[in-house]
């Protein structure tokens, strides 16, 4: 069990302020966070490599932070690939082992069987540098599998890579993370669906600060914050401001169809959440497109209303021209309601 | 196009390689002349132009009024210089880790503060520092030997050393450090297990321009020694007397360029290897 409590730095660019969690072994939490929100500071300092300013770190109740980074039982992949450029490929995967004690024969055997696991056989003999960086990444994966440290920290190891690849990757990710499956896995990233996909648990991060941790249905169901809200997914969910009056949602001009379940809050100002998907078109909404950009087989539409901005994503490719004036609707069955200050205040009655 | 480019490319590079190698071609030739061959006018075949002498080549192994030996300047020259790199190169490549890797304050003194430290002692002109180089020397009896003239290269490598150094380390990710860390290595040991083996090409660069200064020293080799640790920039002034012996002085020249361009060659492959490709990216 990691217990992090009240852990802050005094990083002048990035500093994470006040974060607490328990990590528990055999898990995968994965960190979402845009860029910027402090996820790589912070793996950085569970590592020993940035200084804590106030807080505690522990590893199964013995204090973390006054261990030497070599001494933490951690192991780490950066999102750009790091390899020791004068090692072969084998000797790079044995490398942590060989300073664990192993004999060079021990080492190179488990050193070979963790590139067998990424698929790199074959090339144990190869300088880094006649890889690919697919390769490389996995040459990276490879070290820090081959340890079984209690600790796997993986910061955006896909994000350097092209999309086929990283698809590739990630499909293989559980696989490989198998190989630590006893130790603490976190691995941060900047894509909703990736953190959902592979993580156990889901840590939300927005400058410096843990803003929700959880399991990710949960968190993606019903986000704590506005901010959680903008962060668990891609398109994001679109906050407007509106109202509640007489038993009825109100954006500007717009009154929306309540659905039964939804417990409307008192009447006064309420911050409605769209998710891109709960916009559709055809409806008595008026709506200019703005931008329209497409994802692989949908369509995200950037759309500008008459009280505010939304996004809709349409299955399937359409072609929408910007200043075009579309109609469209709202399903409200999956509406998320937040108070002024931004709090999830959505509440559904339990059918029957 | 194409073929004319080239026709152009290769004439350029034949003049620019003549402008090189002449003169080294001349000193050659000279090195094998006599008094009468060197003062009759421009000749250049063996043989065809002027009967080859090696008297040029022999007096420099003679000693007394035949010339002058040169093999113990030769190899003060070459220990002086290899000891001073080889201190310099040592404790140049340490300080530079530590100012590119470690954060230092004390006072108003910081990291830039000190590589400007470094730097600032070749600032200065030799003479400036020659009279207390010459002081200190004298206090500790070490004017007029090896010792003596090894500390005062270190002083005078060191800065080279330093920011030749620096500048390479700070193009080594800091990432490979911290990774050598995360797999078990110390401090000291991720220096010597990864970033040391990665500074090939920085150490072979810093290595040339300190053999380079070393060796082809005169200044400090004049002022600092007298007879009995006499180096080879000094030797060669001696020969000079009444009457220029062009033929000892070339052959001498070439003896004396010799050991530094073996080395660039030897180590030329380093230097241009890109040796960080697939660390990074």
């Amino acid at each position: 069990m990691l217990t992090i409590k009240n852990l802050s730095t005094a990083d002048r660019k990035r500093p994470l302020s006040n974060l607490n969690a328990d990590l528990e072994s055999g898990k995968i939490y994965t960190i979402l966070g845009r860029t910027g929100a402090g996820k790589t500071e912070f793996l950085r300092t569970l590592m020993g490599l940035d200084d804590i300013a106030e807080g505690h770190l522990e590893l199964d109740g013995q204090d973390l932070a006054k261990r030497p980074v070599r001494k933490r039982q951690m192991s780490m992949v950066y999102q750009q690939f790091i390899n020791y450029p004068h090692l072969t490929v084998l000797k790079n995967v044995a490398f942590p082992l060989r300073r664990q004690g192993y004999s060079a024969k021990d080492a190179n055997e488990r050193a070979l069987s963790a590139l067998t696991l990424v698929g790199l056989a074959g090339f144990e003999n190869r300088m880094p540098s006649e890889l690919s960086g697919g390769q490389q990444q996995r040459v990276a994966i490879a070290r820090a599998i081959v340890k079984k440290a209690r600790i796997l920290l993986m910061d955006e190891p896909l994000a350097n890579l092209d999309y086929k690849l990283r698809e590739k990757l990630r499909e293989e990710l559980p696989r490989l993370l198998a190989e630590n499956a006893d130790g603490i896995i976190l691995y941060s990233t900047t894509e909703p669906a990736e953190a959902m996909q592979l993580g156990h648990e889901m840590l939300v991060m927005h400058e410096g600060r843990i803003l929700a941790k959880g399991a990710p249905e949960e968190i993606f169901e019903a986000p704590a914050t506005v901010e959680v809200a903008k962060l668990i997914s891609d398109p994001p969910v679109s906050i407007v401001d509106g109202k509640v009056a007489e038993g009825r949602i109100a954006l500007g001009a717009t009154e929306l169809p309540t659905p039964s379940d939804l417990v409307l809050p008192a009447n006064g100002p309420v911050r409605v959440g769209i998710r891109p998907d709960a916009l559709s078109v055809g409806g008595d909404t008026t709506a200019r497109v703005v931008l329209a950009e497409f994802s692989g087989s949908d369509t995200i539409v950037h759309l500008s209303l008459d009280f505010g901005s939304a996004v809709m994503l349409v299955e399937g490719v359409h072609e929408f021209m910007p200043d075009q004036i579309i109609s469209v609707s709202f399903d409200t069955s999956c509406l998320l309601l937040f108070s002024a200050e931004g709090k999830n205040i959505t509440e559904r009655r339990l059918n029957g | 196009m194409g073929r004319t480019y080239n026709i152009i490319k290769y004439l350029c590079l034949m003049a620019w390689t003549t402008f090189v190698v002449f003169p080294f071609l001349w000193a050659l030739s000279t090195s094998f002349k006599d008094a009468n061959a060197v003062t009759s006018g421009a000749r250049y075949i063996p043989w065809v132009e002027f009967e080859p002498s090696v008297q040029g080549w022999t007096s420099l192994f003679a000693s007394g009024s035949q010339g002058i030996n040169i093999v113990q300047p030769f190899l003060n020259s070459a220990s002086v210089t290899l000891l001073a790199s080889i201190v310099s190169l040592g404790l140049g490549t340490l300080a530079a880790y530590g100012l590119s890797r470690f954060s230092y304050k004390a006072g108003f003194v910081k990291n830039s503060d000190i590589t400007f430290f470094f730097i600032s002692q070749r600032i200065m002109p030799p003479i400036v520092l020659a009279i207390p180089f010459f002081l200190m020397l004298k206090e500790i009896h070490a004017l007029d030997t090896i010792f003596g003239l090894v500390i005062v290269y270190v002083a005078l490598l060191l800065p080279i050393a330093v920011w030749v150094m620096t500048d390479f380390f700070a193009s080594i990710p800091k990432e490979l450090d911290e990774m050598a860390m995360i797999d078990g290595c110390t401090p000291i040991g991720a220096f010597f297990r990864v970033v040391l083996p990665n500074s090939t090409a920085g150490l072979v660069v810093a290595g040339m321009f300190c053999l380079i200064f070393g060796w082809n020293d005169f200044f400090f080799a004049f002022i600092l020694t007298f007879t009995e640790t006499q180096l080879l920039p000094v030797a060669i002034v001696s020969l000079n007397s009444s009457v220029t012996p062009w033929w000892s002085l070339s052959a001498f020249a070439l003896i004396s360029v010799t050991p530094l361009a073996l080395i660039a060659i030897v180590v030329e492959r380093f230097m241009s290897r890109g040796s960080l490709a697939g660390a990074f990216r």
